[in-house]
């Protein structure tokens, strides 16, 4: 019963996340300026985060948790790169 | 794909609870992201996901491999101290980034400079 119940829960919560993302990404894709875009990036890296913490919780598998470290590692990585490029034109002076 | 863990039904409904929490938080903050109207609107939109959102599903995720396991597991500590420290740094940089680009080309929905910021590098003032 209850395992059915949080089942139901995790589904719902990937679909709403699922949605989350297609807003994210249409910022992305229309985005007029390009620091719009970069900021759709960061979102989508922060919400495939979340995603893969939810697989994780639902596979119970500890994998997922690594993933997700690197996913946000990556995002916080990328998403200083590109502002430092927006600034200055060059990534590394 | 309906799985999921065996949990008992208290730690079962705090979990869904949190998930679905944070996951709707998250959409609130993307559909912000969507929405507003100028980019130095939209720059806080994504925040609520990155923090409130975020945050409840690490606990979600803390609290079921804790009772799972039958031990404390805190290793999601690491990505939300991880999410603390870079989300503002990032999402600053990223706006004066914006702010610099604006500046330069000299739009007219640029903020005003109002002369109270720092400068950017002190010792140019001297």
């Amino acid at each position: 019963m209850s395992a059915l119940f949080l089942a139901w829960a995790i589904t719902c919560a990937q679909i709403v996340l699922g949605f989350a993302m297609l807003c994210a990404l249409g910022r992305l894709i229309r985005g007029p300026r390009a620091q719009d875009r970069v900021l759709g990036l960061d979102t989508l890296y922060a919400i495939v985060m979340m995603l893969l913490l939810t697989f994780g919780i639902q596979t119970g598998r500890a994998l997922y948790f690594e993933t997700a470290l690197i996913i946000a590692m990556l995002g916080f990585a990328s998403t200083v790169a590109l502002s430092k490029f927006l600034m200055r034109g060059e990534v590394i002076e | 794909m309906m799985q999921a863990p065996d949990l008992p039904l208290w730690a079962a409904l705090i979990t869904a609870l949190l998930l679905l929490t944070g996951s709707l938080l998250t959409l609130t903050g993307a559909l912000g992201l969507l929405r507003l109207r100028s980019f130095y609107q939209r720059v806080h939109a994504p925040t609520l996901g990155a923090t409130l959102g975020a945050g409840c599903i690490l606990i979600a995720s803390m609290l079921c491999f804790s009772v799972l396991e039958t031990r404390a597991v805190l290793h999601e500590v690491l990505i939300a101290l991880f999410l603390t420290v870079t989300t503002p740094v990032t999402l600053m940089l990223l706006a004066r980034a914006a702010l610099y680009r604006d500046r330069v080309e000299g739009n007219p929905e640029t903020p005003p400079d109002t002369g109270q910021e720092r400068p950017a590098n002190p010792a140019e003032k001297a």
